[in-house]
C-alpha cells in the first residue's frame, strides 16, 4: 500500500492518539523527571470553630516568584524513579549488603512499596492470563456445538461478567464471599471450619482476586474466539475428518493454528490489561494483603488529600516500561509474523 | 462444526454439565443481585446471615411486604437515573460509532501495509494502551479547564475514542488480516482506487469483526469509570459515576440499594444488544464470507 | 450526615425547597452574577446548595455541581482565570491544596459587608485572614452498646485502657467473641485512626516550624502498640472494614463499642431503618482518651466554603451573597438533624452528642500543615502490615518516615 493511501486511511486515529495519548505521556515522562520548588514555610496562627493553633503554611507569594521563574518546578533527573517509594535502589542496596540470608532479603524487598505491588501485579498477570484464555477457549468450543436457538441467551450470559460494571461486580461478589454472605458462609460449613474468613489471611485473598480475575476476565477470551472459529475454514475440518482425525486432532492441528493469530492478540490485551489489575482490589477491599500498581498511582492522584502528580507519574512509567517489557516475546512474534507478509 | 447428533453422547453431556457449571457462575450473581435489588439494604447486605436476603425480614419490618421497589424508586425517580442513562446512550453510540469508523480505516491500512512504519505505530499504540487511564485523565484536566471545554459530553467522548483507539486499531487490524488479501487485490486489479475496493469489498465481507469489536468499543465506554468521572459535571455523568455516586463516600453513608437496583437496570437493554449481534456475528458468516 | 430513609429524605429536601422559595424568594443580591459551586455529594450539602440555588434572579444565575470527584476537580478547576467555579465546598484537609496553591481569596470585607448571620467561631482565619466559612462539624466518636455494657458490668469506657479492659468482660462473660470495631481498612481510614489516637496524646506531628516528621517517639509507639491491642478483640477480618461497613456491623448486632463518624450516628439510630433493638440500645459520646490524657483521641473536621480568588468580584459578591442564605439560620431550623452545624440556633439533637463531647473536651482540629497530606498517604499505605501483625511497632514508624521523606522531597518541603 503506498504511503499516502495509508497516510489518508489512518490519519484520524493517529490524530486521536496523538492529541490525547500521546501529549499526554510527554506531559507525564517530563513530569516525572522534576520535584516541587522547595517550600517556603511560614508559622502563622490559624483559628477555626474549635480554636487557634500555630501551624505553618506556605508563602504563597513567594512560591509564585520561584514558579514564575521555572514553571517545572527542579529538574531531578531520576530521582523520582529510585526514591524508596519507586525502585528503591539505594534501600536495596542495603538491604543486599546486610542482611540474615534469603528469607530476610526477601521480606525487606517486599516491605518496599512498589516491589510488594509489582510481586501481585504480576502474579494476578501470569496466572489469570492463561487461565481465562483457557477458559474463554473452552466456552467458546462448548457453545459453537450448540444448537442456534439457545446460541444467543448463552453467549449473552456468558458475558455478563464483563457486562457488569467491574465497581458493582466485584462489590457484589466480595459481599457474596463474606463471612456472612452466601458463598462464604456456604464455605464454611463445606470446610466445616466456622472462622473460616476469605477476606482475613494473605493466600485467600489472592487466591479470592484470581478467581475473580479468570471469572470477569473469560468472557473477552470467549467472545474473541467464538468470532474466530466462525471463520475456522469447514472444507479443512471436514477432509481432516475424512483422514480420520479425532476430535482432539482436528481442534489440535486445525483449529488452534487457525486461532493463533487471535490468541496472538488476546494474550496482549490481556496481559496488559491484568497488568494494570485495579478494580477487584478496591472492591473487595484488598489493600491489606495485595496492591499493584495501578492502586500506586491510583493511592497518589485520587485515594488522597493530596496529589502526588510526580510519583504518580514515575510509577506510570515504570508500569509501560513493565507492560513492554512483560510482552516481549508476543512483540517479538508479531515482529515476524509481519515481516513475513509480503509487501 | 459437527452437528451434534454426530457427537458421542459421553462428550455432549460433559460439553453440557461444563456449559451448565460455567452458566452459574456467570449467572448466578447476577441473579442473586437481581433478587436483591427488590430488598431493603439490611437483608440484601446482611451482616448476620445471607439467609435474610432470601427471606426478607427487614424488608418485611420496614416496608410491610418482602418486596420493595425503594431501590428502583430512588434511583430513576429522586434521583434521576434516567438522566445519567440518557447520557450513557449519547456516549456510548457516539463512542462506538467515531470508533469504528476511523478504527476499520485505520486497522484495514495497518492489515495491508508491509512497511515497517505500520509495525512501529501497532507497537506504539500497544504502549499507549498500558498507560493507567487515570495518570492520562489528571494530565486532561487543566488543558480541558483553560479551554473550557470540560464537563461537557462531545469531549468526554473524543477521549474515549483516542483512549479506545488502540485496541480497536489491534483487533481490527487482526480481523482484516484473516480476510484474504486477493478479495481487494483482485478489486483493484479490476481498476478500483484502494478506497473503492475498501467500499465495495471490504465492507461487506468485514461485519463480524467490526461487530464483535464494537462490543468491546462499547462496553468500554460504558464500563469507564476514570474519564467519566473526572471529566464530567454532574449534569452531565453517565450511569457509572452515578452509582459510584450512590455508594458514598468515607464519612457519609451511600444508599447501596439505589446502586443496586441501577446496576440492575442499566443491564437490562444490554441483554437485547447482545441478542441483535449475535446473530449479526452468526448471519455475517452463513453468508459465507469470510471463507478463505 | 444523610437521612437514609428514602422517603424522610425525599420530603425533607422538598420541604427545604419549599421553605426556600418561601422565605428567600429574593436574597436581597444585588447587582448581577455569576455563582458557581463545586461541593461533595450529600444530603447536608445538597440542602445548602439547592437553597444557594433559589437565588436565582434574572441577573444572578446559580450553578451546583455535587460530586464525590470534587477534591481532585477543585485544583485544576479553580487555577484557570475565570475559574470554573466561584465557591469550593471545603473540610480541614481539602482547604489545604487550594491555600498552598494560593487558589482561593480572603473573605473580611465579604463578611463585614454581607456576613451578619455568622458567628465569630465559624470564621477560619489563616494568618489573621479569613479564607473560609465554616457550617458544619464532624469527627469520630464513640458508640457503644448500653445493654452489653450493662450485662458485662462495665461503666461506659472513657479512655482506650478502659475500652480494652471492657472488650475482655465483653469477651469473659460470653456475650460476644469480637467486642470491638474500627475503620482499619488500609487507606484514608487507616491513616485516620492513627491521626486520632496521636492527636489523643496531645504531641505535634512535625518539628514546629518545619515539616521534619516527628512522630517516631514513645507516643506514636503508644498509639500503635493501642491499635494493635484492640485489634485482637476484633473479627479477624478488620483489616477490610471502613466507615460505611461498620455501620453494617453495628446494625447486624456484632460490636459493642467503636469508633465511628458523628455523621453516620443518625443512620444507626434512624427508627426506620435501624435493626430496633441495637438502636434502642446504642449510646454516643466522646472519643476514649489514650495513654491517661484528657485530650479525646479523635480530630475534629469542619465543613465550610470558599470563595475562589481568580473570579470577578461582582462574581465574589454574588457567590458569598448565596452561600451565606444557603447556610443561613433558616437553613438549619429547617434541618436540624442532617449535620451537627455550627450556625446561630442550632439545637444539639440526640444524634449531635458525641461530636460535642469531642469538642467540648478538648479534641483538637485535623491540622492544617501544607504537608499533612502527605503524611496521611505515607501512612495510609505503610501501617498495614503492622496492624496485620506482620512487623513490629519501630519498622511500622521507619517505614512511615521513609515513605513520607521521600513524598515530602518530591513536594519540595523536605531537601
Amino acid at each position: 500500500m503506498p504511503h499516502r493511501t495509508f497516510f489518508a486511511f489512518i490519519f484520524p486515529s493517529i490524530l486521536a492518539m496523538v492529541l490525547f495519548i500521546t501529549l499526554p505521556i510527554v506531559s507525564v515522562v517530563v513530569q516525572s523527571l522534576f520535584v516541587q520548588h522547595e517550600a517556603v514555610l511560614i508559622t502563622v496562627e490559624n483559628c477555626g470553630p474549635f480554636g487557634c493553633e500555630n501551624e505553618t503554611r506556605v508563602d504563597t507569594a513567594a512560591m509564585e516568584r520561584l514558579q514564575a521563574e521555572r514553571p517545572l518546578g527542579q529538574f531531578a533527573g531520576f530521582s523520582n524513579y529510585l526514591n524508596r517509594n519507586h525502585l528503591a535502589f539505594d534501600e536495596i542496596a542495603v538491604i543486599l549488603s546486610d542482611n540474615d540470608g534469603l528469607s530476610d532479603i526477601a521480606a525487606r524487598i517486599f516491605n518496599l512499596p512498589l516491589y510488594k505491588a509489582l510481586i501481585f501485579t504480576l502474579t494476578f498477570c501470569f496466572l489469570v492470563t492463561p487461565l481465562a484464555m483457557a477458559l474463554g477457549f473452552a466456552i467458546a468450543l462448548a457453545v459453537n456445538t450448540l444448537p442456534s436457538f439457545w446460541k444467543g441467551p448463552v453467549i449473552f450470559v456468558s458475558i455478563l461478567p464483563m457486562i457488569i460494571t467491574p465497581l458493582i461486580g466485584s462489590l457484589i461478589l466480595s459481599w457474596m464471599f463474606n463471612p456472612s454472605g452466601i458463598l462464604g458462609a456456604s464455605l464454611q460449613s463445606l470446610t466445616g471450619d466456622p472462622t473460616l474468613s476469605l477476606r482475613a489471611s494473605p493466600v485467600l485473598t489472592w487466591i479470592v482476586l484470581l478467581v475473580y480475575g479468570v471469572w470477569t476476565n473469560g468472557p473477552f477470551s470467549f467472545v474473541v474466539f467464538y468470532a474466530g472459529l466462525q471463520t475456522v475454514p469447514q472444507d479443512t475440518v471436514e477432509s481432516a475428518k475424512i483422514d480420520g482425525a479425532s476430535r482432539w486432532e482436528v481442534i489440535h492441528h486445525v483449529i488452534i493454528p487457525h486461532l493463533a493469530p487471535l490468541a496472538t492478540f488476546v494474550a496482549l490485551v490481556q496481559l496488559m490489561d491484568n497488568f494494570r489489575v485495579f478494580e477487584p482490589i478496591v472492591g473487595f477491599s484488598a489493600e491489606a494483603n495485595a496492591t499493584s500498581l495501578s492502586w500506586l498511582v491510583f493511592n497518589d492522584l485520587v485515594g488522597q488529600d493530596s496529589q502526588l502528580f510526580g510519583s504518580a507519574a514515575a510509577t506510570s512509567v515504570i508500569t509501560i516500561v513493565g507492560v513492554l517489557i512483560l510482552l516481549a516475546p508476543v512483540l517479538r512474534r508479531t515482529w515476524r509474523e509481519f515481516n513475513q507478509k509480503v509487501v | 462444526m459437527s452437528v451434534a447428533s454426530r457427537r458421542p453422547a459421553a462428550l455432549n453431556a460433559l460439553i453440557l454439565i461444563f456449559l451448565a457449571l460455567w452458566i452459574i457462575a456467570a449467572a448466578f450473581p447476577f441473579a442473586w443481585t437481581v433478587w436483591g435489588s427488590f430488598k431493603v439494604e439490611a437483608d440484601f447486605f446482611s451482616r448476620q446471615s445471607w439467609w435474610s436476603a432470601i427471606e426478607g425480614t427487614r424488608t418485611q419490618a420496614q416496608t410491610g411486604s418482602a418486596f420493595t421497589l425503594a431501590g428502583y424508586e430512588g434511583a430513576w425517580v429522586q434521583n434521576e437515573f434516567w438522566k445519567a442513562a440518557v447520557n450513557t446512550l449519547i456516549v456510548t453510540v457516539s463512542v462506538t460509532c467515531i470508533s469504528l469508523t476511523i478504527g476499520t480505516l485505520g486497522g484495514y491500512a495497518l492489515a495491508r501495509s508491509g512497511y515497517r512504519y505500520a509495525f512501529w505505530i501497532l507497537i506504539a499504540a500497544l504502549i499507549f494502551r498500558a498507560m493507567p487511564h487515570i495518570t492520562l485523565v489528571s494530565g486532561y484536566m487543566l488543558p480541558f479547564f483553560q479551554l473550557n471545554i470540560w464537563g461537557v459530553l462531545p469531549t468526554t467522548i473524543i477521549v474515549l475514542v483516542a483512549i479506545n483507539q488502540p485496541f480497536t486499531l489491534w483487533m481490527l487490524h487482526s480481523f482484516f488480516l484473516s480476510i484474504p488479501k486477493d478479495l481487494d487485490e483482485s478489486a483493484m486489479v479490476d481498476g478500483c482506487t484502494r478506497f473503492q475496493a475498501f467500499r465495495m469489498v471490504i465492507i461487506p465481507v468485514m461485519w463480524p469483526g467490526v461487530i464483535t469489536t464494537g462490543l468491546f468499543s462499547f462496553l468500554l465506554a460504558y464500563n469507564d469509570f476514570a474519564v467519566t468521572s473526572m471529566l464530567l459535571s454532574q449534569d452531565n455523568q453517565t450511569v457509572v459515576p452515578k452509582i459510584a455516586s450512590f455508594l458514598g463516600s468515607i464519612q457519609n453513608e451511600g444508599n447501596v440499594m439505589y446502586a443496586v437496583a441501577a446496576v440492575v437496570s442499566a443491564t437490562a437493554p444490554l441483554f437485547l444488544l447482545v441478542l441483535f449481534f449475535q446473530r449479526q456475528i452468526v448471519s455475517g458468516l452463513t453468508a459465507g464470507a469470510v471463507k478463505g | 450526615m444523610k437521612i437514609t430513609r428514602t422517603f424522610a429524605a425525599g420530603a425533607l429536601s422538598l420541604a427545604a425547597l419549599l421553605t426556600a422559595s418561601t422565605a428567600f424568594a429574593d436574597c436581597g443580591i444585588q447587582g448581577a452574577g455569576s455563582v458557581r459551586i463545586l461541593s461533595n455529594d450529600f444530603e447536608a450539602l445538597r440542602i445548602v446548595n439547592d437553597v444557594a440555588a433559589s437565588c436565582a434572579t434574572a441577573d444572578i444565575t446559580v450553578t451546583a455541581n455535587a460530586t464525590a470527584e470534587h477534591k481532585n476537580i477543585q485544583g485544576p478547576a479553580l487555577t484557570v482565570n475565570p475559574a470554573e467555579y466561584t465557591v469550593a465546598v471545603v473540610a480541614n484537609n481539602s482547604i489545604v491544596p487550594l491555600l498552598n496553591d494560593d487558589l482561593i481569596r480572603p473573605l473580611d470585607d465579604l463578611v463585614a459587608k454581607y456576613g451578619q448571620s455568622l458567628q465569630p467561631n465559624q470564621l477560619i482565619k489563616i494568618d489573621g485572614k479569613v479564607m473560609a466559612i465554616a457550617f458544619m462539624g464532624n469527627g469520630q466518636h464513640m458508640f457503644y452498646r448500653k445493654d452489653i455494657l450493662e450485662k458485662a458490668g462495665v461503666a461506659v469506657p472513657t479512655s482506650t485502657e478502659e475500652v480494652l479492659a471492657a472488650a475482655q468482660a465483653i469477651k469473659d462473660a460470653g456475650l460476644m467473641d469480637y467486642p470491638l470495631a474500627a475503620s482499619n481498612k488500609p487507606g484514608w481510614d487507616l491513616a485516620a485512626e492513627f491521626v486520632n489516637l496521636y492527636l489523643g496524646t496531645g504531641d505535634e506531628f512535625f518539628a514546629p516550624g518545619s515539616a521534619e516528621l516527628a512522630i517516631d517517639n514513645d507516643n506514636g509507639r503508644k498509639v500503635l502498640e493501642t491499635m494493635r491491642a484492640m485489634t485482637t478483640f476484633m473479627n479477624p477480618d478488620y483489616l477490610t472494614y471502613d466507615a460505611n461497613e461498620l455501620n453494617k456491623l453495628w446494625d447486624a448486632g456484632n460490636v459493642a463499642i467503636m469508633n465511628q463518624w458523628g455523621s453516620l450516628a443518625g443512620a444507626a439510630t434512624d427508627p426506620a431503618k435501624a435493626n430496633p433493638e441495637v438502636a434502642a440500645n446504642t449510646g454516643f459520646s466522646a472519643a476514649p482518651t489514650i495513654g491517661g490524657g484528657t485530650i479525646p483521641g479523635a480530630a475534629l473536621w469542619w465543613d465550610g466554603f470558599t470563595i475562589a480568588k481568580n473570579i470577578s468580584d461582582a462574581d465574589a459578591e454574588a457567590s458569598f451573597q448565596a452561600m451565606v442564605k444557603g447556610i443561613s439560620p433558616e437553613t438549619v431550623a429547617a434541618n436540624p438533624n442532617v449535620a451537627t452545624w455550627l450556625v446561630a440556633g442550632y439545637e444539639p439533637g440526640p444524634t449531635a452528642v458525641g461530636v460535642i463531647g469531642n469538642a467540648n473536651g478538648g479534641a483538637r482540629a485535623y491540622p492544617m500543615q501544607p504537608y499533612m497530606g502527605l503524611l496521611h498517604t505515607a501512612l495510609s499505605a505503610e501501617l498495614a502490615d503492622f496492624i496485620a501483625g506482620k512487623e513490629e511497632a519501630d519498622q511500622a514508624l521507619a517505614d512511615v518516615k521513609a515513605a513520607y521523606d521521600a513524598a515530602a522531597k518530591e513536594g519540595g518541603f523536605l531537601k
